[in-house]
């Protein structure tokens, strides 16, 4: 990966995943040899949406790296509620930070700031967009159970508005993977995803229910249905009902599928699912810190290669 | 065309756009920036018969000869669109459109959020695509609605 920002899943070749992928699994096995490795930089953490998990991972990710992180607060009692453009906001934040990662609630916001800014952004998030670092170490958790090819991937929830369903789904085109998406009519994947997809010759393969395809799959991705793309909860609660999953649904898959939520999940997979061998969500969600440190290492090693600074490895 | 069917007079100097798919005219002044103000001479004409694309529009501007970058733009509204300059009567000039790489400027993203419609200090910017536009920074594809986006 030479560029320096992470914006979206399109710009990763399969050369980038599977760098930042070996550079994570080199983590995993031996996180002191990465401790303090970029002490002294500092990384700012500009959530313009709630978060919790992708926050608390990049900041335990950054410090176990050595790199100190300040946190632009809510944005509530932030200059953001006074009015200040998102391009005056990562300016001013560029003077105090190595390094930024943020999450904003509109889509193009991760690709806009990096206009703005010559410090590398990464994409937390943007809207119904994008989030690639949950990428990454999605295909990591894929990788570290089943390997990248030969690979049969059920993807199912909101497909429309989940932001790491399009990241997913366009970098599996790298790898040798076959992708269902399972979804209601109304939540199926946007024009701008499809474009994607067909662009690299992928086939989109939709379907209304998971049974058809279920005994086929590696790969179980589920996602959560937001009661607020419904204009009515009855058909909310009938549209959810449908698309969720207990131990009893997975009689009928192989038995080594691994099921994956990005979490939060609400009851689109039932607790009974945890205690299978097939959760891997927990796992999941824990491989964000090598998967973060191994991306924040290799960003900034691209940002400091550019400004021809010596590492001292 | 006869004599009786003629429907706007020729122009001295300045472009005629020719071949303009019918109803898009006005589409074209706008995304050219001409709305009467800078007190050019505009003739337009709009569902004129023609053999090529049975109903066609076409816009003369006097005074003016537009610039490549600024017809190319066109070819997303007009992609049959022929350009011809015009001095003193004659055609010195005859140009199809072609496809820019990128728009900037003209369009609005109809995607209301996207960042580009948050009043930030940027320009839109689309990507021509094989059969529409494309937003840099929220990925929305524009297909057969490019012309409701016009914002110039």
């Amino acid at each position: 990966m030479r560029q320096d920002h992470l914006i979206t899943a399109t710009q990763l070749s399969r050369d980038d995943i599977e760098a930042v992928l070996d550079r994570a699994r080199e983590v995993a096995a031996d996180p002191e040899a990465y401790a303090g490795r970029h002490a002294g930089t500092m990384l700012a953490l500009c959530f313009f949406e709630p978060s919790t998990r992708t926050r608390m991972s990049f900041d335990a990710a950054a410090q176990r790296l050595g790199i100190d992180t300040i946190d632009m607060g809510d944005v509530d009692s932030s200059s953001v509620s006074k009015g200040e453009s998102l391009a005056d906001t990562v300016r001013v934040i560029e003077g105090y930070a190595d390094s930024i990662v943020l999450r904003h609630p509109s889509e193009g916001a991760a690709t806009l700031a990096a206009e703005f800014v010559d410090v590398p952004v990464i994409n937390a998030g943007d809207g119904a967009g994008q989030h690639p670092s949950q990428t990454l170490l999605d295909l990591h958790t894929i990788r570290e159970n089943h390997g990248l090819d030969d690979l049969t991937v059920g993807i199912m929830g909101d497909l429309k508005y989940g932001r790491t369903v399009h990241s997913l789904a366009t970098a599996l085109t790298n790898f040798d993977a076959r992708q269902h998406f399972v979804s209601p009519e109304s939540l199926r994947l946007p024009r701008s995803v499809r474009f994607d997809l067909h662009e690299t010759g992928a086939q989109v393969r939709e379907h209304d229910d998971l049974e058809a395809v279920l005994p086929e799959l590696d790969v179980l991705y589920v996602t959560r249905i937001q009661k607020e793309r419904f204009p009515d909860e009855n058909e909310y609660h009938r549209v959810a009902g449908e698309y969720r999953i207990d131990a009893d649904t997975l009689e009928a898959a192989p038995d080594d599928l691994t099921v994956m939520h990005p979490l939060p999940r609400v009851d689109e997979i039932a607790p009974d699912v945890d205690d299978t061998d097939h959760a891997r969500y927990f796992e999941q969600a824990h491989n964000g810190i090598p998967v973060r440190m191994a991306l924040l290492d290799t960003v900034l090693e691209n940002a400091e290669a550019d400004e021809g600074v010596e590492v001292d490895r | 065309m006869s004599d009786h069917e003629l429907r706007v007079s020729k122009i001295r100097d300045g472009t005629v756009i020719d071949h303009v798919e019918g109803g898009q005219a006005l589409n074209v002044l706008a995304i050219l920036g001409i709305d009467g103000s800078e007190g050019l001479g505009v003739s337009v004409g709009m569902n004129v018969p023609s053999d090529r694309l049975g109903r066609k529009d076409l816009v003369k501007v006097e005074g003016r000869e537009l610039s490549q970058s600024e017809v190319d733009v066109l070819s997303l509204i007009a992609p049959e669109a022929t350009i011809n300059i015009i001095r003193e009567f004659e055609v010195v000039e005859k140009n199809r459109v072609t496809r820019p790489d990128r728009v900037a400027g003209v369009l609005s993203c109809p995607n209301r959020n996207c960042i580009t419609n948050a009043d930030e200090p940027v320009e839109t910017r689309f990507e021509v695509v094989a059969d529409g536009v494309r937003c840099d920074y929220c990925s929305t594809v524009l297909r057969s609605d490019i012309a409701d986006h016009i914002d110039v």
